[in-house]
């Protein structure tokens, strides 16, 4: 069953034109990578999937509803949730309490439960439960702005840049719960990355993105071995 | 740092001298408009007098003080401890034996002794610097002292809070309540009351409100009018007035909440207005400029407070077979402001745990992460608006029927600036700094009221000294609302709100 449907999204910032007719389609249970060069578009089209920018032509459907024209509180409370880039978190509230936004959509009565859910995730997040966001570290503010997301019960996550900033240990850990939560928790998944070495690895399929245009598509294996896409993103242009 | 082994930094002079010269003249411009000319009554005579000696002595002042600054910052103390001690010595003096007054800088004995005060402070911190190790103590330094310091009251107030609900409870029975500070109390407690009420507007929801004012007087003006039109009691009124304001809220917030910071901050100061000026022109609806008198007085479960009881039946102290004292009444409006404010209190207090409170705080912080959670951010704006407003119309409406006169001129835009100083020199968002700040700049100026005009003096110093000293308010520090464990609060939880 498909989740998303992008169909043919132009969208732009003022006169700045970001998306030229974009189509993208996310499958339930999957996890859909997109990768591409800085300024390509691709946060533009998260962002656009949660209507801002809103999109000035074309279609998105979340399962199978239109959603093009929803306010963005609408769209996530039909569950879409979303890790923001640049994390976002509340930094002067304290774990628990950014934990308890995350849930402000979802049913009091899940509280408990999936606030034992991230925690197992995320052991990390327990220790510092009652700690600021704002003093966490990079990797640990991460990892709560995915908890975070997850606390809606999201049927689809959407994940911008999970691995900016971060170090090589921690890239690993932050992909690896991707995953398990993909296979444990059945949550599609749709992530934006420029680490596309590592995004291709964890996602069964692929989108490759450059000047606001869908340029190659493929399963994650296909595009990890597509000559073109090591040359322009993996291999560092060498 | 600790220099003691090492020689002082040189003095730069130059740059000392010129520092100096330049703030003196700031004063001489200052002084010259504010201090250099009276006007004179008397006929006949020319319309202005010159009082250049003020002038010259005031940029004399700010000049040698300056230097004294300097040279403390070089550490160069011992100078200026006798110099400044002099000086004090000097000025306190001839202020208390009453000397020649030729030799005092003003006329005024109020600026005398505020310069003598501020000889005495140079000299105490040069004395402290001669016998303490120069320690120069950067800002961030201080900044986070003060946030721990203001971090452990915030943990005391699960017992400070207790303790100054004692002493407002017990207050009227101290032996030294007069009538005259049961009225000051009452009035603290309404501004206490008020600045709770835009603590959920401005301190949790970060809208800034600069027309609260409004709500008040919509408060103060539906319950003056329902209980004039149709004889309706306070104990009537008062949800009525509460729903009006919020009403009024409702009404403001729903055009203008799209807008942010600095132009939320400009309609809301219209608002007001707005609201002000209409009160004054509907003469028909509000009687306009003349107001509206013979607003009835609150009564204790239907039992006025009064001398004569109504026909057939009793008053307050009939029915309890009490002697009447006329202080009763001052005693009733207290605890009834006093009542009004917990209760503000409390429903502020549950609600930042129940989510749409934290919603709010989370929408002060990040308003687009708050939208990619599912917030819906004008509804959830407009909550605390009409609810902010909601505590604003009850104020007014204590405000009416304490005063039983109410006038449009009650309702200036000085009044939500007041209101808003006590919120944000509190520290945004903290309720019990709403209580010391309305303490410091509601009670203290009542209680200097002996000191006539300077009397502003006052206020104007405790905003410079809080925003000098704590730009981020009394007590800016926010504990977390929910702990789940009931563990020992995590220590490296106490650093300070950028």
């Amino acid at each position: 069953m498909t989740v998303l449907r992008v169909m043919d999204v132009h969208a732009a910032y003022g006169p700045i034109k970001a998306l030229h007719g974009v189509d993208v389609e996310v499958v339930e249970g999957e996890i859909v990578a997109l990768i591409g060069a800085n300024g390509a578009g691709k946060s533009t089209l998260l962002m656009t999937i949660c209507g801002n920018p809103r999109a000035s032509r074309g279609r998105i459907e979340f399962l199978g509803e239109d959603i093009t024209h929803l306010p963005t509180h609408e769209i996530v409370r039909r569950g879409v949730a979303q890790a923001p880039e640049g994390r976002r978190l509340f930094s002067f509230m304290s774990v628990v309490e950014n934990l308890q936004m995350g849930a402000v959509s979802a049913d009091p009565r899940h509280f408990d439960e999936d606030l034992e859910r991230v925690f197992t995730l995320y052991p990390i997040l327990r220790e510092r439960r009652d700690q600021r966001g704002g003093t966490l570290s990079g990797g640990e503010q991460q990892m709560l702005a995915i908890a975070r997301a997850l606390m809606g019960r999201p049927k689809l996550l959407l994940l911008d840049e999970p691995s900016l900033g971060l170090a090589p240990l921690l890239v690993k850990q932050i992909f690896g719960v991707i995953r398990e939560i993909n296979t444990r928790d059945r949550v599609t998944v749709f992530l934006v990355e420029q680490n596309a070495h590592h995004a291709l690895r964890v996602a069964h399929r692929g989108y490759v993105m450059a000047n606001g245009r869908i340029v190659l598509q493929g399963t994650g294996r296909n595009l990890l071995a597509d000559a073109e896409v090591r040359r322009a993103y993996l291999d560092g242009g060498r | 740092m600790r220099a003691r082994a090492a020689a002082p930094p040189s003095v730069d002079w130059a740059r000392a001298l010129k520092d100096a010269g330049l703030v003196a003249g700031i004063v001489v411009l200052l002084a010259i408009a504010l201090a250099g000319f009276r006007i004179q009554d008397e006929s006949g005579g020319p319309p202005l007098a010159y009082r250049f000696n003020d002038v010259v002595a005031a940029a004399l002042i700010a000049f040698l003080g300056r230097l004294g600054i300097a040279a403390l910052r070089a550490q160069r103390a011992v100078p200026v401890l006798a110099g400044a001690l002099v000086f004090a010595i000097a000025l306190s003096g001839v202020l208390v034996f009453g000397a020649d007054e030729q030799l005092l800088p003003f006329q005024s004995t109020v600026l005398n002794g505020t310069i003598a005060l501020a000889a005495w402070m140079l000299s105490a911190r040069a004395a402290w610097l001669v016998w303490h190790a120069a320690s120069e103590t950067s800002t961030e330094v201080r900044e986070a002292r003060m946030d721990r310091l203001s971090a452990q009251v915030q943990k005391l107030a699960w017992w400070v809070g207790p303790l100054l609900l004692g002493l407002a409870v017990a207050l009227p029975f101290l032996p030294w309540a007069d009538r005259r500070l049961l009225d000051i109390a009452t009035l603290v407690v309404t501004y206490i009351m008020l600045g709770w009420g835009l603590n959920i507007v401005v301190g949790l929801a970060g809208l800034l409100d600069l027309g609260y004012v409004a709500f008040y007087a919509v408060g103060a003006y539906s319950y003056a009018l329902l209980a004039l039109h149709f004889d309706l009691g306070f104990w009537v009124c008062l949800p009525f007035a509460g729903i009006m304001a919020a009403f009024a809220g409702i009404l403001l917030g729903f055009p203008v909440l799209r807008l942010r910071g600095d132009y939320l901050a400009i309609v809301t100061l219209g608002f007001g207005e707005i609201v002000r000026i209409i009160l004054l022109n509907w003469y028909a609806f509000t009687k306009g400029p003349d107001g509206l008198s013979g607003i009835p007085r609150p009564t204790f479960f239907g039992l006025p407070i009064a001398r004569e009881a109504p026909e057939g039946g009793h008053s307050f102290h009939s029915f309890f077979g009490l002697e009447y004292s006329p202080v009763d009444r001052i005693i009733f409006l207290y605890y009834l402001a006093l009542a009004l404010a917990l209760l503000t209190n409390l429903v502020t207090l549950r609600i930042r745990r129940l989510p749409v409170g934290r919603a709010w705080e989370a929408l002060r912080e990040d308003e687009i992460a708050c939208r990619s959670l599912g917030v819906h951010p004008r509804n959830t704006k407009l909550t605390a608006f009409a609810i902010g407003a909601m505590f604003g119309g009850f104020g007014g409406s204590f405000f009416a029927t304490r005063q039983g006169f109410i006038s449009p001129e009650s309702f200036t835009f000085l009044e939500s600036a007041i209101i808003l100083a006590i919120v944000v020199l509190g520290g945004m968002g903290s309720q019990i700094g709403v209580v010391l700040a309305a303490i410091l700049l509601i009670g203290l100026p009542e209680v200097f009221r002996e000191l006539n005009q300077y009397r502003m003096l006052a206020f104007g110093l405790a905003m410079v000294a809080i925003m000098a000293w704590r730009p981020r308010g009394l007590l800016a520090h926010r504990e977390p609302t929910v702990r789940l464990y009931h563990g020992p609060p995590d220590a490296s939880d106490g650093g300070p709100r950028a």
